[in-house]
């Protein structure tokens, strides 16, 4: 059976509730404090008026000072420990989501389109720090300043504890109701008029060029102002929602304090009438973050939702529970391989069969879409195969665990990934305990050492968000060494040159070449570049592997 | 400043909330009363019922204004940020495709999206509570001075002090909300940084090891940040103890005062109640504060681009486009925005139409910014270009454009459907001229692959097609639309030799009568062009034909080289 997502989050939440508890406490004693300001100053000035000895003054004096001092402090420590299990719950989601999505890297992941899912599922949970903070612990704070006040006041009368529970439970129920329900109301609109008006805007923006040329600019722009408009309804109506709120939720707290002197002026002695009102009034407090809290809330299960779709997906590939032993020999033999991607779609790969021996080096032409990648991935365990057979040092290779498969390939892609850290760093991915001496022995078959030397901070030198501060053919030498560290059997280059001008691509592919010798390679590639320097080249189109003539 | 974009609603925003504040000590003064009445003189409940049906219709119409407020000020907002964002998106088009090249573009899209949302908070929160909190504690002031000069001397004195702790947490919070924000996003990269990297990590097994990292480094971010924060919220702390202790200041000394028959109980219990609706406003603003900031900060963003001045423009007597389409460049310079190296420097040559001309060189060479200068993205330095007799300046840049199609190096595809995408040239094109041009194109066949064929979605929110793709839907774009002058820039760069074949056939079919521009560094391309210019450093360095070109040594020699190796590639 499926749990709501809300109630899945909430459950992530569970390790801090001795955090979450403690700030809930924190919380309302902070308004405790208030309200008990407000009553022992009302019952001193009450008490005053009737002119006894000061002696009898003197508790609620030291009270009120007590309670002025109070709020301050426990609303500070409130603030501590609350932030402090936030970032504590942060880096728990963040660890637990990463945990569930490392499996379904790249296979499942692919349909996310990298950038923006990602991102967003990024923004969902940051927004689901604020789970605890923002959604959880106001109502929790508003229910025990509830149940203190009904106490309090029926000390004095039950039925003005009975009035006052009333608009208590109006303010805590019925205007969160308002909010959230206005909230959803216009908040799945909006979010879609928004996104629609972001889209042309990055239209305009981005296409600027197109719009000119084509002579369609004057179109578009006055789209973003019909969509401008319609964000503007959508905006006035949920507006709508909050101003309601707002000023219901104003109106229960002063209504509260006028029904309290209703009841209580025939009821109690009138030195308590001032007390009783005032507490009311100060206690309200409490009820006024509810609103947004349930507004929160429902954000917050929409982003659970999001995340738990992406996290409850299975991997596509599994390892054996036997794994067969790490493979000695390095030599790959391809039969009658056939794959799909969905059952009923047309083969992406069929019949594919192809032999790479120790040192051999095998070339496999063909365009974008015409299922190079594919191979790769089959070969890279990242997606499973079912038709054919990839033997590994005669075995097949959904034998081996993942690890010892990935360990026998060294790979080069199109646009291989560089995290935003050092050239060092970077480079040792492919081997954490590599001595400085085998990085710039990798950086050196590379040929980017000297480049890297040249740099003023060296190998420390930052290389920027997705090495944006290196160049096509930098980036790909770097990737060139992080491939060479690893030292693995066999080589595979998938597009791995196709970003750099001729001039370069050769000069990268040369020195492929020549530090390589003696290791299987698999290059694929569309440009027709060093064939000449290949065991054998082969073409694949339509999913079938020929040889080239 | 903005505001005055909507006058009403800022003065509808502006005028309840001081009718909110005038009916705030209204009620504290009927209260007070009541209470006093029934303690005091004894009166029962039905001698005070007029009072406290009084005091219901004020809760009503404070419920009421508070709505009616909220409203206003939403509706100042929304009109702020629709005229925000429509000026800025005019000026972005004002100041032409070269301000927001690729580089910046991000940028500019996230301060017309994100950027301006967050200016909500400014007008609609921040700007009528700072006037609240000017307006209310003044007018209780005023009020209180005649009932009670000592609770009148704390009010005073303690009112500055609030507005001096909150400046003074407003630049705390300001410089922590600036390094908190840039450590959070340091460590939202991270995260991000290691999700886009998954497949990469995989690769090197080195996955797993991800988990502790990211686990030590929001624990790092924790301590850094508690220890800020810290101090931070001492200011905070400061604040609150303020409003509250002087709350409890006023309730001691009235209740003193009382003792010794100094002050009546109704105007104590009065100024007990009011006490803490002074404070409230002021408070209520601090919490805001960072709505400010980010607004601030937002509309910084904003200001970099509406200030940036507009280019000179160029004369308004246009002139028609010429019949002739014969081109000249006559010593055309032109320095790159940092001044620091010219992208042209004195480029001179002319084509006459109907040639097909490849423009060749280097990365950086000054072949875009050739087709830029012909697309009026930019404007000559010196020197200058004549279509026909005209000084291009001249031609009104509208009616220029009407005479280009256009293939760009990374071609934009819009979010609409494919077809729509290869429409754009030409809206009035039947399907059957779209589906003939995509022919042309080679991407008529992909794209009945497609999930909906040429209904399929495309651009960021749409079916996000290969490199390959997408040029092939974009030249498309430009062989529909039937237009005399062709630029091309590297439109086969992302297509595999036999792919590119196609195109050049198709292109040379289409060119009969046209002039094109075809910037290129494919060997391939090259030999069918009627003529070739090399540039190199922002110069012309050879001209000639492809014959001509390819037998001196040189660049393209060395592109031939590297072109395959030759004959095989044929």
């Amino acid at each position: 059976m499926m749990r709501s997502p809300l109630v899945r989050v909430l459950r992530l939440t569970l390790p801090f509730w001795r955090g979450m508890l403690l700030a809930v406490l924190l919380g309302a004693l902070t308004i405790a404090s208030s309200v008990s300001l407000m009553a022992t100053s009302a019952w001193l000035i009450s008490k005053a008026a009737l002119r006894p000895s000061i002696a009898e003054l003197s508790v609620a004096v030291v009270g009120v000072r007590f309670f002025g001092i109070a709020r301050g402090v426990f609303r500070y420590a409130e603030r501590l420990v609350s932030h402090e299990t936030t970032f504590r719950l942060l880096a728990h989601l963040r660890v637990e989501f990463y945990k569930a999505l490392e499996p379904l890297a790249p296979a499942r992941l692919a349909s996310l389109r990298s950038g923006d899912l990602l991102s967003r599922a990024i923004d969902d949970i940051e927004s689901l720090q604020n789970l605890y903070l923002r959604a959880v612990a106001p109502p929790l704070v508003a229910l025990v300043i509830a149940i203190g006040l009904t106490l309090f006041l029926g000390l004095f009368d039950p039925l003005i504890a009975l009035v006052v529970l009333a608009f208590m439970l109006a303010a805590g129920i019925l205007v969160p109701l308002i909010a959230w329900s206005s909230s959803q109301r216009s908040g799945t609109r909006s979010v879609d008029v928004r996104a629609e008006l972001n889209a042309t805007l990055l239209d305009d923006i981005q296409g600027m060029a197109d719009l000119l040329v084509y002579g369609r600019a004057e179109t578009y722009l006055s789209r973003i102002d019909a969509l401008s408009r319609q964000l503007a309804n959508e905006e006035e109506q949920a507006a709508h929602g909050d101003a309601l709120q707002l000023a219901l939720s104003t109106f229960l707290t002063s209504a509260a304090a006028l029904a309290v002197l209703a009841v209580a002026i025939p009821r109690i002695d009138g030195v308590y009438l001032a007390t009783v009102a005032l507490a009311t009034i100060a206690a309200f407090e409490a009820f006024g973050p509810l609103a947004q809290a349930a507004v929160n809330l429902g954000a917050n299960a929409q982003a659970a939702r999001r995340l738990f779709e992406i996290a409850d997906m299975s991997p596509v590939v599994a390892d054996p529970a036997l794994p067969a032993p790490p493979s000695i020999s390095p030599a790959l033999d391809i039969r009658d391989l056939t794959f799909r991607y969905a059952g009923d779609a047309p083969p992406v790969l069929d019949r594919v069969s192809l032999s790479l021996q120790p040192g051999e080096r095998i070339a496999i032409l063909g365009e974008s879409g015409a299922g190079k990648s594919t191979l790769v991935n089959l070969l890279l365990r990242f997606w499973d195969y079912d038709g054919g057979h990839i033997l590994l040092g005669g075995r097949e290779l959904r034998d081996y665990t993942q690890t010892d498969v990935r360990d026998t390939f060294g790979v080069m892609t199109q646009r291989t990934h560089l995290f935003n850290t050092t050239i060092r760093d970077n480079i040792r991915i492919a081997r954490s305990d590599a001595s400085q001496e085998y990085i710039e022995a990798a950086a050196r078959q590379a040929q980017i050492h000297d480049f890297i030397t040249s740099l003023p901070d060296g190998y420390d030198s930052l290389v920027g968000e997705d090495g944006s501060q290196v160049s096509g053919g930098e980036r790909q030498r770097i990737a060139l060494a992080r491939a060479l560290l690893k030292d693995a059997p066999i080589l595979i280059l998938d597009e791995a040159t196709a970003n750099l001008d001729p001039v370069t691509e050769r000069a990268v592919l040369e020195t492929i070449l020549r530090v390589t010798e003696g290791r299987g390679l698999l290059m694929f590639t569309h440009r027709h570049v060093l064939l000449d320097r290949m065991d054998r080249v082969y073409v694949i189109h339509g999913g079938r592997l020929l040889p080239h003539e | 400043m903005e505001a005055r974009t909507a006058p009403r609603a800022l003065a509808a925003s502006l005028g309840t909330h001081a009718l909110l504040g005038l009916l705030i000590i209204a009620q504290a003064f009927l209260l007070s009363g009541v209470i006093a009445r029934v303690f005091l003189r004894g009166d029962d409940l039905a001698a005070v019922t007029a009072s406290l049906v009084t005091l219901l219709v004020i809760v009503v119409l404070r419920a009421l204004l508070i709505y009616a407020n909220a409203r206003a000020s939403a509706r100042l907002a929304i009109a702020v940020k629709n005229d925000l964002r429509r000026r800025f998106v005019a000026h972005l088009y004002a100041l032409g495709p070269a301000y927001s090249r690729a580089e910046r573009s991000g940028d500019l899209i996230l301060s017309a999206t994100e950027g301006i949302d967050k200016l909500d908070g400014y007008f609609r929160d921040y700007l009528p509570g700072l006037f609240a909190a000017l307006f209310l504690p003044v007018v209780i002031l005023l009020v209180v001075l005649p009932l009670d000069a000592l609770t009148f001397v704390v009010l005073l004195v303690t009112a500055p002090l609030i507005p001096f702790f909150m400046a003074l947490i407003g630049i705390a919070a300001g410089a922590l909300a600036k390094r908190q924000f840039l450590e959070m996003r340091y460590l939202g990269a991270h995260f991000l940084d290691v999700m886009q990297g998954l497949t990469t990590l995989k690769l090197f097994n080195r996955s797993r090891y991800q988990i502790e990292t990211i686990r030590r480094i929001t624990g790092q971010f924790r301590a850094a940040t508690m220890r800020v924060l810290r101090v931070a919220f001492l200011s905070a702390f400061t604040l609150e103890m303020l409003a509250t202790l002087s709350v409890a200041i006023v309730a001691v000394e009235i209740g003193v005062r009382l003792l010794h028959g100094g002050i009546a109980f109704e105007q104590a219990l009065f100024l007990l109640v009011i006490a803490p609706e002074f404070y409230l406003p002021l408070r209520a603003l601090g919490a805001k504060f960072h709505n400010a900031t980010e607004g601030k900060a937002a509309a910084e963003r904003l200001y970099e681009v509406l200030d940036t001045p507009l280019p000179d423009q160029p004369t308004t007597d246009a002139l028609p486009v010429p019949e002739s389409m014969h081109i000249r460049f006559e010593g055309v310079r032109l320095a790159y925005a940092d001044g620091a190296r010219p992208a042209l420097d004195g480029v001179s040559f002319d084509i006459t139409p109907g040639q097909f001309v490849a423009l060749i060189g280097p990365s950086g060479s000054g072949k875009t910014t050739i087709a830029n200068l012909l697309l009026r993205f930019v404007e000559p330095d010196g020197g200058r270009i004549l279509v026909g007799e005209h000084d291009l300046r001249r031609i009104s840049p509208d009616s220029w454009r009407a005479q280009i199609a256009w293939v760009s190096q990374s071609p934009y595809l819009f979010n609409t459907t494919v077809a729509d995408n290869i429409r754009f040239s030409r809206p009035e094109a039947t399907e059957a001229q779209v589906i003939a041009a995509a022919q042309s194109a080679g991407a008529h066949d992909f794209i009945t692959r497609l999930p909906q064929g040429y209904n399929t979605l495309c651009g960021e929110r749409g079916l996000r097609l290969s490199g390959g793709q997408a040029q092939r839907i974009a030249l498309a774009r430009a062989l529909l639309r039937d237009a005399p002058l062709l630029i091309l820039d590297e439109p086969t760069s992302q297509l595999d030799p036999d792919g590119e074949a196609g195109i050049i056939e198709a292109l040379r079919r289409h060119a009969e009568g046209r002039t094109v521009l075809l910037i290129t560094h494919r060997l391939s391309t090259i030999v069918s062009a009627d003529r070739v210019l090399l540039i190199k450093d922002g110069k012309l360095i050879e001209d000639g034909t492809p014959s001509d070109m390819l037998a001196a040594e040189g660049y393209t020699a060395r592109l031939l080289e590297s072109d395959g190796g030759g004959a095989d590639d044929a």
